[in-house]
């Protein structure tokens, strides 16, 4: 590399010209601009690799290898700025450890093997274990890390060619409330705002959220507009503090699971003090209830359908009685005046509100309720689909709405519609070139019956890609004891050695990110595409590249034609089939190659930041709002309860145990571990434990504690006082670290709507070790 | 040896004629927008006199509306 301190200069002042033009005129693009340093780095754009934020990085190539990275001025999502986690993302590719060969088990030691003589064992176990034990005996579990194409072609071959609906991704531990919150309020997924929300709102309340340290850009964001109008407020409302609580203008803490009430309860205070927006509701809103007392999903088989009846305004007024802000107060432990004072928040008609959530409402055996239950709060006052009101689900994984939710990895779904839906089950036939018998009508197994369909010996042939559910799954001896099973037979696409990759029977080298081209679609309906920036190693090949060359060998060549050179290209153009309406029209590869990201529905070459709402989306009706997604046009306000937790607190386990993540660290650590500086700020789990409950317990911070459940136990340091405090009674354990696999103790009980797990609140017991 | 940065601002519709006037001055580099009215224009010229005189022929440049700049280097920085 050779530059001149001249041609330095001039670089920073493109690039700071580029910077300005981005913060005065959001969604700017110099597409001219090759990026190019004449001293030898070639700066190329790529969404990032990890959380759902979608920021834009510039990695900056010299010779075969990525030597830096900068935020890209030209993406609106960060307008330059990054996390630390982004700042080092190119070293997750040069791990020592990276597997770059095919592995197979052979006498119980995983032996080298040509990529080719894998790929054969796996089209053939596939073909064998579906003849043994039939079509449904076979699964793939994927990723909201996946690229899109690669959810895409396993939809295709799972779906569609061997025709069973075995298909899950690691969204569902992550997404499904959102989703089914949106589609049982709105009747589509994904938010009706933007991240512009973030520069227009007065107030932010973050629901269960501590986007300081999961979505610390957007949060960035967040600080800087009311850094620049003062009167703007954060409110963290949460059941413990962290760095978010710290940085917010109030903090109010919740006991777990209550946050159901106290959503409830904000409406009956608008309601009481006439602060509903009677135009906006009158016209656009209608009123539901569904079924109560709905179960956990604990046992084996757990089935639960809802059952909607619509209701009027009366009879929420009437529901709502039980959740007076007094009697809320006695259930949550948020005084009464907290109750109220986010009432008037929200209720302000002069204040634009946002409210952001993530794991803290999905991750919830109710989390399709709270979900509908804020959505309530936004549509009594009418703050929704309008610049800076808004109530926004972010997300976690940089795919999980892209790939997941839009191409539909999940067993009920079609990369439009769901299988149950004749018309979507024939349009994909007509797409995919298959039959249409071929496409079960019926879904199969969510993620946490997959695992015990693999235990129980139902699924007997598993294919993971880009994900790590021996570490993540909850209750995880049980599912880790089925995979290990004799007549199991487990694929690993894998970049590095997990416990997922421990249990493979075969282990295919997957390309990373970068070293690929592909698409991710972030939080704000925003789709990302990147080229193949750096050489992939050795064999690794590309998770899609891996599902087309088993798929060939399975005898589905017609259905995926394309050439190693343009497959990418030509995936996505005939993906796009799918969407091709004013209502989730994606962009076009070329326009997606040239920007640094577009929001859908892309129509007419212009972007839709706020759906539902005429004046800025084309499928949108009528003069105000016009809420398509249902028949009646309408938004649905539910009636739903307060529930108890699946497990809660008792004499012999007194604690909450509270899970999740810390900045530093991706998910479970595979990639951030290995990036030296990432690794030495955060070298290991730890447990949070109140400083009252752990002087109680004779505990000091580093002593080493054991934490027990009624499945399993892990022994590791605390920590008081430190970045995160938990209130007494709650302990939190961050899930990036593999030695200390914390799931061990978690319960496998979920939303029976969303069949998305509750990692949030299980029953456990301390003691000293 | 002055580096400076600015975003340029065309006339109302005349982005492409302040394209090429920038472009056909010595010491200019330019870059537009691909969905705004606006250009980037970076200079570099090898002393002052060439910088006073490039500055009077911007300034003479009926396609520009305005200069702001956004980044300023001259070697009396060092």
């Amino acid at each position: 590399m050779d530059i001149t301190r001249r041609q330095f200069i001039k670089s920073a002042a493109m690039q700071s010209a580029a910077a300005s033009a981005a913060v005065l005129f959001p969604g700017i693009s110099f597409g001219a601009w090759k990026n190019i340093d004449s001293g030898g780095i070639e700066w190329k754009k790529t969404p990032c690799r990890f959380c759902g934020t979608g920021c834009g990085l510039l990695v900056g190539v010299s010779g075969d290898r990525a030597v830096a990275v900068k935020g890209d001025p030209n993406c609106t999502v960060n307008q330059g700025l990054c996390c630390v986690k982004g700042y080092h993302s190119i070293q997750i590719l040069y791990g020592k450890d990276r597997v770059t060969k095919a592995l197979v088990r052979k006498n119980g030691q995983m032996v080298e093997t040509p990529l080719k003589e894998a790929l054969d064992l796996v089209a053939s176990k596939m073909q064998e274990t579906i003849k043994n034990h039939g079509k449904d005996s076979v699964a793939m579990y994927g990723s909201g890390q996946w690229s899109i194409t690669d959810g895409y072609v396993s939809s295709k071959l799972f779906k569609g060619c061997i025709g069973t609906n075995n298909l899950e991704a690691n969204a569902r531990l992550c997404m499904a409330s959102a989703v089914t919150g949106f589609l049982t309020s709105f009747g589509l997924d994904e938010p009706m705002g933007c991240y512009d929300d973030i520069d227009h709102a007065d107030v932010f309340i973050t629901w269960g959220n501590n986007m300081a340290e999961m979505h610390p850009v957007l949060f960035s964001r967040m600080l800087a507009n009311r850094k620049a109008k003062n009167h703007v407020l954060i409110i963290d409302f949460a059941t413990r503090t962290t760095r978010t609580s710290q940085a917010a203008d109030k903090s109010i803490i919740f006991n777990p699971q209550t946050d159901l009430a106290v959503a409830n309860s904000i409406c009956y205070e608008i309601i009481r003090n006439d602060w509903v927006n009677w135009d906006f509701v009158n016209k656009h809103v209608s009123f539901h209830k569904g079924k109560t007392n709905i179960g956990y999903g604990t046992q084996d088989h757990f089935q639960f359908n809802d059952k909607e009846e619509p209701v009027d305004f009366e009879a929420y007024k009437a529901f709502l009685e039980d959740y007076t802000p007094e009697k809320v107060a006695k259930l949550s432990g948020v005084p009464a005046k907290d109750i109220k004072y986010l009432a008037a928040l929200y209720g302000d008609p002069d204040k634009k509100v946002t409210s952001f959530w993530c794991m803290g409402m999905n991750q919830h055996t109710r989390g399709t309720w709270i979900n509908n239950l804020v959505y309530n709060i936004h549509l009594l006052v009418g703050k929704i689909s309008t610049p800076g009101n808004s109530p926004f689900s972010l997300t976690g994984q940089p795919s999980a709405c892209g790939t997941v939710r839009e191409v539909g990895t999940l067993t009920h779904k079609l990369p439009h519609g769901v299988v149950m839906n004749e018309g979507a089950r024939k349009l994909a036939a007509k797409i995919w070139d298959v039959p249409v018998e071929n496409i079960d009508p019926k879904p199969t197994y969510h993620t946490v019956e997959m695992f015990r369909a693999l235990d129980r010996g139902d699924i007997r042939f598993m294919w993971i890609q880009v994900t790590n559910p021996m570490v993540t799954m909850p209750n995880l001896n049980r599912y880790r004891n089925g995979a290990k099973k004799d007549d199991r037979f487990i694929v690993v696409s894998e970049i590095y050695p997990t416990p997922t990759y421990d249990v493979a029977d075969v282990v295919l080298p997957a390309a990373l990110w970068i070293e690929r081209e592909g698409f991710f679609g972030n939080s704000e309906r925003r789709t990302q595409h990147n080229e193949q920036i750096v050489p992939m190693p050795g064999d690794c090949m590309s998770n899609t590249w891996q599902i087309i060359e088993v798929a060939r060998r399975m005898g589905f060549e017609k259905q995926f034609p394309w050439s190693e050179k343009t497959y990418i290209e030509d995936i996505w153009n005939e993906y796009g089939q799918f969407h091709d309406n004013p209502k989730h029209r994606m962009a076009p590869y070329k326009d997606l190659k040239a920007r640094s990201g577009l929001q859908w529905p892309y129509v007419n070459g212009l972007e839709t930041k706020w759906r539902y709402n005429p004046k800025y989306d084309p499928a949108a009706e009528g003069k105000d709002f016009d809420f398509y997604g249902k028949p009646d046009r309408r938004a649905w306000i539910w009636l739903r309860p307060y529930e108890p937790a699946a497990e809660s607190p008792d004499s012999e386990y007194p604690f909450w145990l509270n899970t999740g993540r810390v900045l530093e660290h991706w998910h479970t650590g595979s990639m951030t571990r290995r990036v030296p500086i990432l690794h030495r700020a955060v070298p290991e789990s730890y447990v949070e434990i109140n400083p009252d409950d752990a002087s109680r317990l004779g505990i000091t911070s580093g002593s080493k504690v054991k934490i027990s459940s009624r499945r399993g136990s892990v022994t590791m340091k605390a920590s008081i006082n430190g970045r995160g405090r938990p209130p007494q009674g709650m302990v939190f354990v961050p899930f990036f670290d593999e030695s200390y696999l914390i799931n061990e103790a978690t319960l496998d009980a979920f939303c029976p709507i969303s069949k998305q797990p509750d990692y949030k609140k299980c029953a456990v017991k301390l003691e000293r070790a | 040896m002055p580096i400076f940065s600015y975003l340029a601002y065309p006339v109302e519709g005349a982005k492409e004629q302040l394209l090429n006037d920038l472009a056909a001055l010595d010491f200019c580099e330019v870059t537009p927008a691909e969905n705004k009215e606006i250009l980037i224009l970076v200079t570099d010229t090898p002393d002052e006199e060439t910088e006073k005189k490039l500055q009077e022929k911007l300034r003479a440049l009926e396609s520009l509306e305005s200069l702001g700049m956004t980044f300023g280097h001259t070697d009396t920085d060092e």
